[in-house]
């Protein structure tokens, strides 16, 4: 199954609803774009919604991490949401846990961001 | 195109026959083969010759996880497995070859008593481990890539490198538990 991106809006966060694979070939440039398209829009709050990923691999972290560090650089904030066990796992072995700021709930993720 | 260099399906302890599922996929992807596969799956052998694509690297990790299935891996360890072979198809395909498709992977999954044993090669320039930066470092922890043959050693129990000059095999090793082994 592919990655499908489901966008909208939320007190000016922009949140993408994520469902699918981030792999190499698959949400890999999906998610890179869906970022891009956001940034070019003028937003740069984004909460990535993780919570139907029902696989990731290495590119797809790399992605996510490249997302993060774009949106950050573009003087926005970029946090993950409704992370899966086997994102969450993965994230805790390569150490990025602590570099994402992971929400699991909506209001209180929304709140987060810096107004 | 799939191309079946050899599959050898070996069985011992048991006359029983290969679960028809792992049949019923090899024989979807290599319509030659035959069906003298007998026993249980304590020991099982099969290689693979695959285009340098993405559709490989999927096809790779399928096998795997069937191999991984079938040799009785938990349900906690067997997607494990399945990602660090897809990491080693995607270092192969992408990193090794490059997606020429003049240049070919070649995949084996071989289960004994003790072990699941996993080997992929490519036709590349080569691959020096010890060259491959730490994700883990500071310096890199926000790169973009760099983490597949990490996540293949975090979730194997042995994983070992050979140049083929040219090209690179990787093998992947997970130990069986003797209940898992049916010993």
């Amino acid at each position: 199954m592919s990655m499908k991106v489901k966008t909208r809006q939320v007190d000016g966060i922009t949140i993408l609803d994520l469902s699918g694979r981030i792999t190499l070939g698959e949400g890999s440039v999906t998610i890179r774009d869906a970022v891009r398209d956001v940034l070019a829009k003028g937003s740069n709050k984004i909460l990535l919604n993780l919570g139907d990923i029902s696989y990731i691999d290495s590119s797809g972290i790399g992605e996510l991490v490249s997302a993060f560090t774009t949106v950050k650089n573009s003087g926005g904030e970029l946090k993950l949401l409704n992370l899966t066990k086997k994102v969450h796992d993965l994230l805790q072995i390569t150490k990025l846990y602590t570099v994402f700021d992971v929400k699991d709930d909506e209001a209180t993720a929304i709140s987060s961001f810096t107004k | 195109m799939w191309t079946k260099i050899g599959v050898t399906l070996t069985f011992k302890k048991s006359t029983s026959k290969l679960p028809s599922s792992l049949l019923s996929d090899v024989d979807d992807w290599h319509t030659s083969t035959t069906r003298t596969a007998l026993a249980d799956s304590t020991t099982m052998r099969a290689s693979y010759t695959l285009d340098s694509s993405l559709d490989s690297v999927n096809k790779i990790e399928q096998i795997g996880e069937q191999f991984a299935t079938k040799a009785g891996f938990d349900e906690d360890t067997v997607p494990h497995i399945a990602m660090a072979v897809r990491e080693a198809a995607v270092n192969a395909v992408l990193h090794g070859n490059s997606y020429d498709t003049n240049k070919h992977v070649v995949a084996s999954f071989e289960t004994t008593s003790d072990s699941l044993i996993i080997r992929i090669s490519d036709q590349g320039p080569g691959l020096d481990p010890d060259k491959i930066p730490d994700p883990l470092a500071p310096e890199n922890i926000l790169r973009g890539s760099g983490r597949g043959i990490f996540l293949i050693k975090a979730f194997m129990d042995e994983v070992n490198f050979r140049q083929l000059h040219p090209g690179t095999e990787l093998t992947l090793i997970k130990h069986r538990t003797p209940a898992q082994s049916g010993t």
